[in-house]
């Protein structure tokens, strides 16, 4: 049992919760993940990055973006309530050292575990070059916390609502093309998103690192189904993950893979929204 | 074959009760081999395909009474030395035929603290029954006494009566022991050491205790409520559980030793790492390891398309690979799914499978559609990455390898392509790396199997291990074995430390 204790609404169908959880707040580390359930008897579980913890208030945050049926029921959720289940923290921590120039990619909701990464390499005596994209204005979270962190911020969206009107690969490849050119790049957002990205800095050798989110059941190796190409290796993104090389990943397959169960969800969906309009029938009918 | 029906088994059993009873107390070793076998009650294979219901329904009263009967409860007793926890299996028959059910079962308990489970999972006829001198006589082995169907009948019973004893707990010792994994090894532990007064927390990864009981065999075999009963006896005895605890990541484990003040640890985390075919396409849509596939289906009951919230893929042609138990549940649980054809493609022959006979045939009784001596070469996909096919290659069998088993070889030039949409690969599993990676100084083989001595103890101070994390892939019951050696050395050691002078 995890009680919220705080929550926040970041964007229309973003939301950060701060969630007791002292053991975790304790061993975790930038990059890794938890895998939470709200019902143990029916509830699937699902894995979402751990955006911050706070050891002394034995707390860890975490953001996510209303997607299905148990990130919908989440946001429901309000303070003092609990969530019944939470594993972690899982995954390998990022490898954080200082290198030089760190450039961090965020897309969307991938700013969240991109936070604690970037906050970790500025701490290594790295200099933080931040891009932060997002599809419009209202869906950028965390812009505040990241200029606190970048050395130079670099925001866009696809409609221009907000900085500049363009997809994060733009000023990513200007980057690259700079003297001297950044010496890593951290990409975490929509797997589209990080395949481009390290479409972009291949051609200029930067070493690219991604972080995926899959689909897991466990989350400590024992099923597999979170496996993903690398190079022409078969890793698991649970234990040899999140993090890969992302000019090693094959995208591709990765997001055919994340499609696995969409037709099935859909149904879940479509039959949610009817019972919705069942029950509003029923309580309209004298 | 018609199927014979629950009450058609206990007419049988009645007709031979009623012609040994008015003799019953002169019965010679003769007319003992004259009683058949009993077979076991079960769902008619045609509903049971289209149910999640345990398939086998258990012996009736005169059914137990019939089959304990053929014990010829020998002097030398070889079925004990078969058992790996050393049952006393002709005392708990003799209890059943004089029909003192409870003194029956407080017998196997004596030895087993989970009978209701190895009735039904253990490998019998490789164990106990294996040297069974009915079967012996009889000159086969599934002609033996059948001791698992009769271990099950009387721990049944007693979960039925709903007065499952718990056992005696001594006065508290101050002491404390960590367990890790909830699953047969785990909970054999915690009951051991439990009993001698020590405080013990098992610590399991998953949001419900049980561990391959619950998350790898499905409710068909083994239904749940045993495991959930089995885990309630452990907390009405005082042990802790504590779900959602991945021992190495949540805490480290040596940490529970350090910071959290624990006297000893037990590692029984399972084995845990699926093992691929490594083969072009395994990584499409549609490929799953057993333990994905069982596990959706099991634990995250995404068999109940309802109320379930976990997925599980929907297929019409399925493929599994293996031959072993977990490859006829995977096989089984696929036709209950919904499935139209289920192919089970192994590499050797019917003889050479791992699994039980009882699984493979109930596997084929269920419609599964046999591919023996064939083995997949590579999977392939369409333009969305789902699977539309496997190519297959035949093999023969040539000389005996390393495990006496036969060397399947393949043909060349036989390649053929299979016409399916779904392959469960369920060719085993490695070690899971997630305690050896984080506990320096333990000390494990090239497979990531924990190294122990014959107490079970690893190369660090206080750190036992067992089950499959110690083994490789094995059984319940061999789990059990190995945890009963591992809680007695436990015991040893804290009743030796209780006994030293403090601040030593």
């Amino acid at each position: 049992m995890n009680k919220i204790i705080k929550k926040t609404q970041l964007s229309s169908d973003v939301f950060q919760l701060r969630v007791a959880a002292p053991l975790i707040a304790e061993e975790r580390k930038p990059g890794q993940f938890v895998i939470l359930q709200l019902d143990n008897e029916f509830g699937e579980r699902i894995p979402l990055t751990i955006a911050d913890a706070d050891q002394k208030a034995g707390s860890i945050t975490l953001i996510f973006q209303v997607v299905g049926k148990t990130t919908r029921r989440l946001a429901a959720l309000k303070e003092g309530e609990n969530i019944v289940s939470i594993l972690g923290p899982l995954g390998q921590p990022t490898h954080i050292e200082k290198v030089g120039t760190v450039v961090c990619v965020g897309g969307g909701i991938g700013v969240a575990p991109l936070h604690p990464i970037a906050q970790g390499m500025k701490q290594a005596g790295n200099r933080v070059i931040i891009i932060m994209g997002a599809r419009t204005k209202d869906l950028i979270i965390l812009e505040k916390e990241m200029r606190v962190i970048a050395d130079e911020l670099i925001l866009c969206t696809d409609d221009g609502s907000a900085g500049r009107k363009c997809l994060v690969t733009e000023p990513l490849k200007e980057l690259c093309q700079r003297e001297p050119k950044p010496n890593l790049a951290v990409a975490i957002g929509p797997p589209i998103m990080m395949k481009f990205c390290a479409a972009t800095t291949r051609p200029f050798a930067v070493p690219t690192v991604v972080s995926l989110n899959t689909i897991m059941v466990d989350g400590t190796g024992m099923c597999g189904g979170c496996r993903v190409t690398v190079g022409d290796k078969t890793r698991f993104v649970c234990v040899d993950g999140p993090e890969f090389d992302g000019h090693l990943v094959d995208f591709d397959n990765m997001m055919q893979r994340l499609s696995a169960y969409k037709d099935l969800e859909k149904d879940a969906h479509h039959k949610c929204r009817m019972e919705m309009e069942i029950k509003k029938l029923k309580a309209t009918t004298p | 074959m018609s199927h014979p029906t629950p009450e058609e088994l206990n007419a049988k059993a009645h007709a031979a009760l009623a012609q040994l009873e008015p003799r019953i107390t002169q019965l010679k070793p003769k007319d003992r081999l004259a009683i058949p076998v009993q077979e076991m009650p079960a769902q008619d294979p045609h509903v049971r395909r289209h149910n999640i219901q345990e398939v086998a329904v258990g012996y009736t009263a005169e059914q137990a009474r019939a089959e304990a009967l053929r014990c010829l409860q020998c002097k030398n007793a070889p079925c004990i030395a078969g058992c790996p926890v050393r049952i006393n299996i002709p005392a708990f028959i003799q209890a059943i035929v004089d029909g003192d059910y409870q003194k029956s079962v407080d017998i196997i308990k004596e030895a087993s603290l989970l009978p209701a489970v190895c009735g039904r999972v253990c490998p019998q006829e490789e164990q106990c029954q294996k040297p069974c001198t009915v079967g012996k006589a009889l000159k086969d082995c599934n002609q033996s006494v059948s001791i698992g169907r009769l271990e099950r009948f009387v721990s049944d019973w007693e979960r039925e009566q709903g007065k499952i004893k718990i056992p005696t707990v001594k006065l508290e010792t101050g002491k404390k022991v960590a367990i890790i994994g909830c699953g047969p090894a785990g909970i054999t532990v915690a009951a051991d050491v439990r009993r001698e007064g020590h405080a013990v927390t098992i610590f399991e990864a998953f949001h419900r205790p049980g561990g391959v009981m619950l998350y790898g065999i499905p409710e068909f075999r083994l239904p749940k409520v045993i495991v959930q009963q089995e885990v309630a006896t452990l907390e009405k005895m005082g042990v802790k559980i504590q779900t959602n605890f991945a021992v190495g990541r949540t805490r480290k484990l040596l940490d529970l030793i350090k910071k959290d003040g624990y006297d000893a640890i037990f590692v029984g985390v399972g084995a845990g790492l699926p093992k691929f075919m490594n083969i072009p396409g395994e990584n499409l849509v549609g490929v799953f390891s057993a333990n994905e596939y069982l596990t959706r289906a099991n634990l995250m009951r995404a068999y109940d398309f309802e109320r379930a919230d976990t997925p599980i893929f929907r297929s019409n042609k399925v493929a599994v690979l293996g031959g072993g138990n977990v490859a006829m549940d995977a096989t089984r649980m696929a036709i209950r799914l919904g499935a139209q054809e289920v192919h089970l493609v192994y590499r050797r022959t019917e003889v050479e499978m791992p699994a039980r006979i009882e699984e493979v045939a109930h596997a084929k009784e269920e419609g599964a559609i046999f591919h023996l001596l064939q083995n997949a070469k590579r999977i392939i996909g369409d333009d969305k990455g789902r699977v539309t096919g496997m190519e297959c290659l035949r093999y023969e069998l040539g000389e005996p390898d390393a495990s006496g088993r036969r060397r399947p070889v393949e043909v060349k030039g036989s390649e053929f392509i299979m016409d399916v949409d779904t392959v469960i690969v369920a060719i085993g599993n490695d070690s899971n790396p997630l305690i050896r990676q984080t506990t320096p100084g333990l000390e494990h083989n090239k497979w990531g199997n924990i190294i122990t001595d014959d107490a079970q103890k690893t190369s660090l101070d206080a750190v036992y291990a067992g089950g499959d994390i110690v083994l490789g892939a094995a059984t319940v019951i061999l789990a059990m074995g190995q945890g009963r050696t591992a809680a007695a050395a436990i015991n040893k050691l804290l009743a030796e430390k209780m006994t030293q002078p403090a601040g030593r």
